[in-house]
């Protein structure tokens, strides 16, 4: 459980985790690695558990929550703006990157008053194109980096990708977790990579993925979460959209839950992506609610959430155009990209 | 949240998103179901049965005299003779089957009309009454023809005619509970409603004649607590089985005592939610609230006593209270209600009368911070932080949205604090550690323990209470045996 | 019969483990069913009741908490004792009951061998009576049957042996204590088999043996707030009325019935049904 004592410890963890160190002399100095692993552990062990059937009741419950009028107008609408519009894909190329920057930037080519989406998110070597097209425009480059979505690269490779993302003009990263040291226990491994993947970012926004999938106990995508928090992320992301199961409404509710509980310890505010599955507006706007009754109405900014997602965008758009005009339209009408 | 947090976009409301009273399609006046049909009651007496989210008058019913229930019993006996008693097991389950399925297609109408008569959110009418009710007699069918294999010997007996007097908490879910075990073991029924909930029990008729019940099988009689009582002492029923307060419990109990009659109650209580520090904090939080605040407090099983470990009480009191104001009261036909209105003027009153009595005897009382409508009857839920176990609102069942919160110091003192009740009917227990929760769950006095989770109910689940929250099980295998002569 | 005076025998209570006369300073004459005095019997007073009861309720944890196996071999070693002593017993039910020494001696095979049958229902019933339910959620749902706590017997006063072993031997086999009270006017047989609860290993106050008036004892009873059930075998006239005091708090109350339908209904009748759900997850 979160109590009071635990601001000590966390600021404890902190300081001896987070000490100016390269890797080289972390490594080094096993020793205190082991020391501060330790605290680490006990610190997130101190958070107590999560009961899966709990988390799932709740979200369940949270899930027959009716928008209607106005608020589902407007709940849409944030939808849209919080889309990391991403294609991550082995065909990729710079045609199909620019056509999605223009999608991001003007998602309903017939109504102006849409908003753009967030993000547009791909691979490294993409990323030069994608600042290229979106030029000045608000839309966001994000990078999947780390040797994406395995993870399974030395730190070197793994900080030469962010890098390059970096500088080729991402403006966000989104890294995955090493998984295998997080399930075989070695999670001061998995801390220090985020804080040297936070190192490479510079100015860049972190997002670290847990590849909840991968995790499979909500104890362990909490324990996660925080492991990336206190390391520095910016956002914690579900899911890299390259497994079975991807983003779910409880898992969801358990990240929002932690960043809801770190915030009112460090006063920070950690955003939350999902990704992955979310396809129709009425899932979205689930997300939304879960988001609202759990993190409260700061995180309802694209600051704050976001949906890694692609074919999530139009049916967003089909559902904004139902709303204002009240008949539904044909797909074609809006751009397939 | 935090103030140093930026602002954003902000305000997310939910538009009211109301469910349409038109669905009911309720008659503006109800009769008597004897023998198969809606009857005028003797003297044509009729009371009006209101919405008490509004105040408003929804329908007039039928208040059933002496002699209407002399007719009903009549009716039911008569059934019982020349006909169900001579349907077999499997036609007596086929019935069952009809009914439950008709349970489920007429469903969202049900689910309105319980909400408009009992002021409970429509979200808990439609995923949780309803659907539960449709269960009961789907779990029970299956039963109909397998008595003999149910353990109460080679040839359980039914008993004949059931006199069943059901609360206005769960109005149609607990006509279910009383009608699908009694019919499956071979008895007909007479099914008094509460006073203020009768109208699900005669939409529940309507779906008896759609099934083609046989006439009299089950009758359906309104009224008030003269009704009841005249059930009660009817000399030819052979069975009470009563759901309601301890109070009315103890006076059926003794006006049978001199009798024949079988009888069963399921009564008050005072149910203890005991939070252990290991416990998973969130799920926690969550099981306090529906243990309190599900359908307003108005369950006999709530957890309406929290019993929270010294070392976590500030923790759980805080994320309690941040909880509370969440909630959302207000119109029960909003799909997005979690709160609705307190069932009656009546039990307002006592709830106001003993949230009096706490704030007077010195606990420290939290209102959250919602804005209640202006007509019909509403109280906001309400946690009382700083009680101990003399205070009368630790004792006292106040059945409404009121919580209080006591703390311990050891599992031996947990399970003496849960204990501390003349009642025994439900409990809760939240840890992570498995050996202790068994070792709690083995020496609480209750007839239903919740562990990391709270009210959960299920037909094959036994539930009733031990001590003075009744005697008897309904639900499961033990359901039966209150309505076989074993 | 010699020329010797007898030593004649009063029998005293038993409660909490001891054997106390009635706290009143009373006792009565009891006759054989020829007539002519048989024995002297403590004649139980309110207070001594309450005290049995006190008794009963401090030791139920501990009976409830033993082993269902552990309580099986105290209720055999009852009956071990009871074998011992059968001749003992079998004077006693003839002289009560006028039935002849073969009858009696039936009589108290019947007895210890029910005895027997009870002891080994301790660490059965739980099976039979309770269970998995399989609940339509992820939860494991399980009930047990669990024991209503103390029980007051008024045990039938015809037959003073059997009838005591059937009231008695039902609740304690499910976790109950007891407070008995024996046939008034045949207490002996059952004073006697009481006696052996000294030596059987019982834990003080899990059987408290009162011999008595049921007029006096058994509105107390019924109206006693820490008992949790009542059997009114030995209850002819009153009982209407006692199973009506007994509604005050809300009582399990036993009474027979002409024609019973189930051989397992007085095990069922102080059993309490306790459902304990939980979360299964990961």
């Amino acid at each position: 459980m979160v109590h009071a004592a635990l601001v000590d410890s966390l600021n404890t963890v902190s300081s001896s985790l987070l000490r100016p160190t390269s890797e080289s002399e972390r490594l080094a100095s096993s020793s205190a690695r082991v020391a501060s692993e330790a605290e680490l552990r006990s610190l997130i062990r101190g958070l107590g558990g999560v009961d899966a059937v709990g988390v799932e009741a709740r979200s369940a419950k949270l899930a027959t929550r009716s928008l209607k009028k106005a608020s589902k107008v407007a709940a849409i609408d944030l939808a849209i703006s919080m889309v990391d519009l991403t294609t991550l894909e082995g065909a990729d190329t710079p045609g199909r990157v620019r056509s999605l920057c223009t999608k991001a930037m003007y998602p309903d080519a017939s109504d102006p008053t849409t908003p753009s989406v967030a993000a547009v998110c791909v691979y490294p070597d993409l990323v030069a194109h994608a600042r290229f097209v979106l030029g000045s425009s608000p839309v966001a480059v994000a990078s999947v980096a780390t040797a994406f979505p395995s993870g399974r690269a030395s730190l070197q490779v793994k900080l030469l990708d962010v890098a390059e993302a970096v500088a080729a003009g991402a403006d966000e990263i989104d890294m995955v977790i090493d998984r295998g040291a997080f399930l075989s226990g070695r999670w001061g491994q998995v801390f220090d990579e985020i804080v040297a993947v936070k190192a490479a970012c510079g100015s860049a926004h972190l997002k670290v993925i847990l590849e909840t999938g991968e995790l499979v106990t909500y104890d362990n995508i909490r324990a996660a979460s925080w492991i990336a928090m206190l390391a520095g992320a910016d956002f914690i992301k579900t899911s890299t959209g390259k497994v079975t199961v991807n983003a779910t409404l409880p898992t969801a509710l358990v990240m929002l839950e932690a960043v809801r509980d770190f915030s009112e310890l460090t006063a920070q505010r950690v955003g939350v992506k999902v990704a992955g599955g979310i396809r129709s507006t009425k899932d979205a706007l689930k997300y939304l609610v879960v988001v609202n009754e759990t993190a409260g109405s700061a995180w309802l900014h694209p600051d704050a959430f976001r949906f890694g997602a692609s074919s999530l965008l139009n049916d967003l758009l089909m559902q904004r155009r139902k709303q204002r005009t009240g008949a539904y339209i044909r797909p074609d009408e809006l751009s397939g990209d | 949240m935090d103030s140093n947090l930026p602002s954003t976009l902000g305000s997310f409301s939910y538009d009211p998103a109301p469910e349409s009273a038109a669905i009911a399609r309720l008659q503006s006046s109800y009769g008597l179901f004897i023998n198969g049909a809606f009857t005028a009651p003797e003297n044509h007496a009729q009371f009006a049965t209101v919405n008490p989210a509004t105040g408003h008058v929804l329908a007039t019913v039928a208040q059933a005299s002496d002699a209407d229930v002399d007719r009903a019993v009549a009716a039911a006996r008569h059934a019982y003779e020349t006909q169900w008693s001579k349907t077999t097991g499997a036609e007596r389950a086929k019935y069952l089957f009809r009914i439950a399925r008709l349970i489920q297609e007429r469903s969202r109408e049900l689910a309105v009309v319980e909400t408009l008569d009992n002021g409970k959110p429509i979200r808990e009418s439609r995923d949780i009454d309803v659907p539960l009710a449709a269960a009961h007699f789907f779990y029970y069918a299956g039963w109909a023809d397998k008595l003999e294999h149910a353990g109460f010997g080679p040839a359980p007996q039914p008993l004949g005619v059931a006199g069943q007097i059901i609360p206005w908490n769960f109005p149609l879910l607990m006509a279910a509970w009383k009608l699908a075990p009694a019919l499956a073991a071979g008895n007909t029924c007479v099914l008094k409603p509460a006073e203020t909930t009768p109208l699900s029990a005669l939409i529940l008729a309507e779906i008896l004649q759609q099934a083609e019940l046989p006439a009299g099988v089950v009758n359906i009689i309104t009224g008030d607590g003269s009704t009841g009582s005249a059930l009660v002492q009817h000399p030819d029923v052979n069975k009470i089985a009563f759901t309601g307060s301890t109070d009315v419990g103890r006076l059926i109990q003794e006006r049978v005592a001199s009798s024949h009659k079988r009888l069963t109650l399921e009564l008050g209580g005072k149910g203890a939610n005991i939070v252990f520090d290991d416990a998973p904090i969130d799920e926690v939080v969550e099981g306090i609230i529906d243990g309190i605040f599900f359908n307003q407090g108005h369950v006999c099983c709530a957890g309406s006593r929290l019993l929270v470990q010294e070392s976590v009480a500030e923790e759980v009191t805080r994320r309690l209270l941040r909880r509370v104001d969440q909630l959302r009261v207000g119109d029960p036909m909003d799909k997005n209600t979690d709160v609705g209105a307190i069932n009656s003027a009546a039990q307002l009153a006592r709830i106001e009368e003993l949230v009096e009595w706490g704030e007077r005897e010195g606990a420290t009382r939290y209102d959250a911070n919602c804005t209640l409508p202006s007509e019909g009857f509403w109280f906001k839920p309400t946690v009382f932080t700083n009680v101990d176990q003399s205070h009368r609102i630790a004792r006292d069942e106040i059945f409404g949205p009121v919580l209080s919160v006591l703390t311990f110091r050891t599992p031996e003192e947990a399970v003496a604090k849960a204990n501390n009740s003349v009642y025994g009917l439900a409990c809760g227990v939240w840890s992570e550690k498995g050996s202790r929760t068994l070792w709690v769950a083995q020496r609480l006095r209750a007839g239903v323990i919740w562990a990391n989770t709270y009210n959960k109910f299920d037909p094959a689940s036994p539930f009733g209470g031990v001590r003075e929250s009744g005697f008897g099980r309904e639900g499961g295998r033990h359901g039966l045996e209150a309505y076989l002569n074993v | 019969m010699s020329d010797r005076l007898e030593i004649r025998k009063t029998f005293k209570l038993v409660i909490n483990g001891a054997f106390p006369r009635s706290e009143s300073g009373r006792s009565y004459e009891v006759q054989s069913a020829q007539g002519g005095f048989w024995a002297n019997a403590a004649q139980a007073s309110r207070k001594d009741l309450r005290d049995a009861v006190v008794a009963a309720r401090a030791a139920q944890g501990k009976w409830w908490s033993a082993t269902a196996y552990n309580r099986g071999q105290i209720l055999y070693r009852w009956a071990e004792m009871a074998e011992e002593r059968r001749d003992e017993l079998a004077e006693h039910v003839r002289a009560s009951e006028g039935v002849s020494r073969d009858a009696a001696q039936a009589t108290v095979s019947a007895a210890i061998d029910r005895i027997v049958w009870y002891a080994g229902w301790t660490d059965k019933i739980t099976q039979v009576l309770g269970g998995a339910n399989p609940v339509a959620g992820p939860f494991f749902n399980f009930s047990l049957p669990t024991p209503s706590g103390v029980v007051v017997v008024f045990a039938p006063q015809d037959d003073s042996l059997l009838g005591f072993v059937e009231c008695v031997l039902a609740p304690l086999a499910v976790g109950n204590t007891v407070v008995a009270v024996t046939s008034t006017t045949r207490p002996t047989p059952a004073m006697v088999l009481a006696e052996m609860t000294e030596t059987s290993d019982f834990p003080a106050g899990v059987v408290n043996v009162l011999s008595g008036f049921v007029d006096e004892l058994a509105p107390h009873a019924a109206t006693h707030g820490d008992v949790d059930g009542l059997d009114l075998s030995g209850v002819d006239e009153g009982a209407d009325e006692l199973a009506r005091l007994a509604a005050g708090t809300i009582k399990r109350v036993y009474r027979p019935r002409p024609l019973e339908g189930d051989p397992l209904r007085r095990l069922r009748s102080f059993v309490e049904t306790s459902t304990v759900w939980h979360t299964i997850g990961q």
